[in-house]
């Protein structure tokens, strides 16, 4: 699908943020986009490296993304959310490759909300969709490309030298024997006229890109310096612990803090937009203070929600016809002309669960208010901190801290209106943060979906139809409305769905949006997870229908999609298909997202009901990789976060309260559950694809056709633990 | 007051003696690199030695402690030397991080009592820290990697 979530046109966009978490800089240069040059002195501090030059070094703008110090030190903002997937390595390399600097010898800041940061993807500054390296790979090597002609221009000009002669190398321009550093060019460059020929360096010039890299985030993760938003600590800081209603939906009626406001280091009990607030000298005081307050409930429109109501829900929706996606040939036709096989595939609410919790810590200064926090919508989070204090989006400054998880969850913002409204309220920054609990039961699930799959053969057992009807609410219509306003499909519903790889003649998509009454959310690979489920898993039920071999049944129906066949054949080849090992069984699922193409075979065996995934093999045409040690890492991580899913995962309702609360029945797969996982990466040359999500959405039906493959026992829900088996 | 020994230092707190260890040391001292995941000690994320044994400071009351020897990830080595972090930076271990302060510790503690771990003992010692990332198969390797550097006399700690 060639279409992009387009920003609600309500979205707060400033230009001028502040850049300066460091006080290196000073709003203005940021805003104009271009390459318009600003030159600032240090608020404070000491360059890391002496200016050869007396005095502090000079800062100088080179745009939006690059700082070069007088003093040669060079500054990359990076302009989306670190939560694990590598961007603080990947985007700052891709303008080091261009500048000819190695990117461990950078330093590395986070950009504040800024028009020049939006992702063009997704029509706003979000991480998200795996999309960082796809936006940034022409957007990022420009720049660096550009600074480079401009320090290289500078050079030239100083020695009269041709700048063609010129080349760049570890911090200098060099020309025959002669150097400068980019330090002694900086703003002699910064003043030239925008370069007109800029040329970006040639695959066969590279030093970095589609190299190993060590990631420049580690040395801080191994010493507990990474500051994530929970270890933000400010002067004269409060913390402060927040009951929220345990229904979703319901309000506080009234409530009665006498016996909070008496307990040991409570500041105020404060009601705020999201529920109450204990704010004291330290979190713990407040936490214990909250469990003292005395709270009634004003139940919602969700007092009677259940599971079963959910999937009645949608159960009932599903006669409905739908929202049409894809159409070729003619499906309904083609299902009349043989027997029909038809199936539909259940699944539930599942948490994000970040091992970091939800919080925000905010403080009110001369110019506005400050916002400490780990988001992945810096813009969202500066409108919904603006909101929450009264002031104008230009003058909150968002500051984003390393994310301990993001998974979609940092996409919400629900977790800052009320530190907002605390720091407000006591005129000091405060800290609000959520327990595990908290976050257990106030998340945006994932949403539940009921997909069913209807299929003919023709007379020579070929696959001549299939009809995929997607029913589901749509995350985007709450949290982009105006990306699905005027009747659009959200595209982020019909993934993995729309991009149905298999030649068959007759193909139908639809899409039923059904609502549910609570808010979903945006959960690693998204609908992709949904919809490769049902998918992969009604190929598996066809390719025994037909009598075929599910490896084979797919391959064969690949031969004018080269990518995913080279990926299924690739998987199929390196986990020994049709020879596992004596009590082992395979399974296979291939998938399309993110302009990136994955095949998975899992390895299973089975001990009476007990089910034990030995193995995950994972093959991958990702195009052209920025650093292939991150796309490893987040094929592993996103096949355990799979794998958690399908085995564990489900989020049950009652009352319209959540009933799990915390890892022990909200379980985590863990070191000695994990398998052995394998990852091969097809080389290639294509455009970049996103692979902070794809591979987890494999992970479910592979198993599934794998424990198919063991029992012949299909599974058309989730999670497995509750189908019968021991895991 | 409570006397307490954090990374060799002696440190005088007033606090509640039934507060938590991890908020004692997040939020009164400021050693911030042990986390908060759970609160109930089912996640690992607040990892840290007492007499070098991996304890779970979200469940430890301050008060229980006092005058035992605690080590904090800030106080595993002052250059990212112990050998464990030595593996975690040659492997590129950590994702977003989170719980990596609680692996190391956990990883640090298992090394220290059997140096040459197997894959079983790595489990048992492993189990009870959750990494949401998934960088289960890298810390395996990486405290594999620590025995070895442990083994050849690299790195200190």
């Amino acid at each position: 699908m060639s279409k992009h979530l387009q920003a609600n046109d309500d979205l707060p966009v400033t230009g001028a943020g502040d850049l300066s978490r460091r006080g290196f800089l000073k709003t203005a240069a940021a805003a104009t986009g271009g390459l318009v040059i600003a030159m600032y002195l240090p608020a404070c501090g000491k360059p890391e490296n002496a200016a050869k030059n007396a005095g502090p070094a000079k800062q100088i703008t080179a745009n939006a993304w690059l700082t070069i110090g007088t003093d040669g030190s060079i500054t990359v903002l990076c302009d989306r959310s670190e939560m694990g997937q590598g961007v603080y390595t990947s985007l700052p390399t891709l303008i080091c490759e261009e500048l000819g600097v190695a990117p461990s010898s950078i330093k590395v800041e986070f950009a504040p909300p800024g028009k020049e940061y939006v992702n063009a993807l997704l029509g706003a500054q979000v991480t998200g969709g795996s999309t960082s390296v796809r936006d940034a790979w022409e957007k990022l090597r420009m720049a660096g490309a550009e600074a480079r002609t401009r320090l290289i221009a500078a050079a030239a000009k100083d020695w009269g030298a041709p700048p063609q002669s010129c080349s760049v190398a570890d911090g200098y321009v060099v020309f025959t024997s002669r150097r400068k550093s980019f330090g002694e060019l900086a703003e002699a460059a910064a003043a030239l006229p925008k370069p007109e020929n800029v040329r970006l360096k040639g695959r066969n010039e590279w030093k970095y890109i589609g190299k190993p890299q060590q990631r420049l985030d580690t040395p801080s993760k191994v010493d507990g310096s990474a500051q994530f938003g929970i270890d933000v600590r400010l002067p004269g800081m409060l913390y402060a612990a927040l009951a929220q209603p345990p229904e979703l939906g319901a309000s506080v009626k009234s409530f009665k803090a006498d016996a909070a406001q008496g307990m040991p280091g409570v500041r105020q009990v404060l009601q705020t937009s999201s529920g109450v607030a204990v704010i004291a000298d330290s979190w713990w005081q407040a936490h214990q203070a909250r469990d003292a307050l005395q709270i009634e409930w004003a139940p919602g429109a969700n007092a009677k929600m259940t599971n079963a109501s959910i999937t009645a829900g949608l159960k009932s929706a599903a006669s409905g016809k739908g929202k049409e996606v894809r159409k070729d040939g003619d499906v309904e036709q083609a299902l009349k002309s043989g027997r029909r096989f038809e199936q539909t595939y259940e699944l539930p609410l599942l948490a994000h669960a970040t091992l970091e919790p939800q919080n925000c810590t905010a403080e009110f200064r001369d110019d506005g208010c400050h916002i400490y926090v780990p988001t992945q919508v810096q813009q969202f989070a500066q409108g919904a901190a603006a909101q929450a204090s009264g002031l104008p989006p230009e003058k909150v400054f968002v500051h984003t801290t390393f994310l301990g998880g993001g998974f979609g969850r940092r996409l919400e913002s629900d977790f800052i209106p009320a530190a907002v409204e605390c720091a407000k309220a006591v005129n000091k920054p405060v800290k609000v943060l959520w327990t595990r609990e908290d976050d257990m039961t106030h998340d945006k699930y994932r949403p539940p979906a009921r997909n069913t799959l209807a299929a003919t053969f023709d007379s020579n057992k070929k696959l001549n139809a299939v009809k995929i009807h997607l029913v589901a609410p749509s995350i985007t219509s709450r949290w982009a409305p105006a990306a699905v306003a005027n009747g659009a499909i959200d595209p982020f519903a019909v993934e993995a769905a729309h991009n149905f790889p298999y030649d068959v003649p007759n193909v139908y998509v639809d899409y039923l949006q059904h609502e549910i009454g609570i808010d979903v959310g945006y959960w690693r690979s998204v609908s992709h997870a949904l919809n490769c489920f049902a998918v992969e898993s009604f190929m598996d039920e066809l390719a025994y229908e037909a009598g075929a071999d599910p490896y084979e049944f797919r391959r064969n129906m690949l031969d004018k999609q080269a990518r995913w066949q080279m990926v299924v054949d690739t998987a199929a080849r390196k986990a020994g298909w049709g020879h596992a090992p004596s009590g082992h069984f395979h399974g296979i699922a291939a998938m399309s997202g993110y302009d990136s193409y994955l095949a998975q075979v899992a390895e299973i065996s089975l001990q009476g009901d007990k089910l034990k995934v030995h193995r995950i093999v994972c093959a991958i045409d990702c195009g052209q990789m920025v650093n292939p040690g991150i796309v490893e890492a987040q094929a592993e991580g996103s096949i355990v976060f799979g794998l958690t899913a399908a085995l564990f995962s489900e989020i049950n309702i009652a009352g319209g309260r959540v009933k799990e609360q915390n890892f022990d029945d909200y379980r985590m797969l863990r070191m000695n559950e994990a398998p052995q996982i394998e990852v091969y990466v097809v080389n290639s040359t294509e455009k970049p694809g996103g692979m902070g999500e794809p591979a987890t959405a494999l992970v479910a039906p592979a198993v599934c056709n794998a424990i198919f493959a063991a029992t012949r026992k299909r599974l058309r829900t989730l999670p497995i633990a509750k189908q019968g088996f021991t895991v | 007051m409570i006397k307490l020994t954090i990374n060799g230092q002696a440190q005088d707190v007033e606090v509640a003696g039934d507060t938590p260890l991890l908020w004692v040391l997040r939020d009164t001292l400021g050693l911030t690199g042990t986390k908060f995941g759970c609160g109930k000690a089912l996640c690992g994320a607040c990892t840290v030695h007492i007499d070098g044994s991996p304890t779970r400071a979200c469940i430890t009351p301050v008060e229980s402690v006092a005058g035992k020897s605690i080590t904090t990830i800030e106080g595993l080595s002052s250059n990212r030397s112990h050998p464990v972090q030595q593996a975690w930076i040659e492997l590129d271990v950590p994702q977003c991080g989170y719980c990596q302060s609680g692996q190391i510790m956990s990883a640090a503690a298992l090394l220290a009592n059997n140096p040459q771990p197997s894959d079983a003992d790595i489990d048992s010692a492993m189990s009870g820290n959750i990494c949401r990332c998934g960088t289960y198969p890298r810390i395996r390797k990486a405290i594999h990697r620590a025995a070895e550097l442990t083994g050849t006399g690299k790195g200190s700690g």
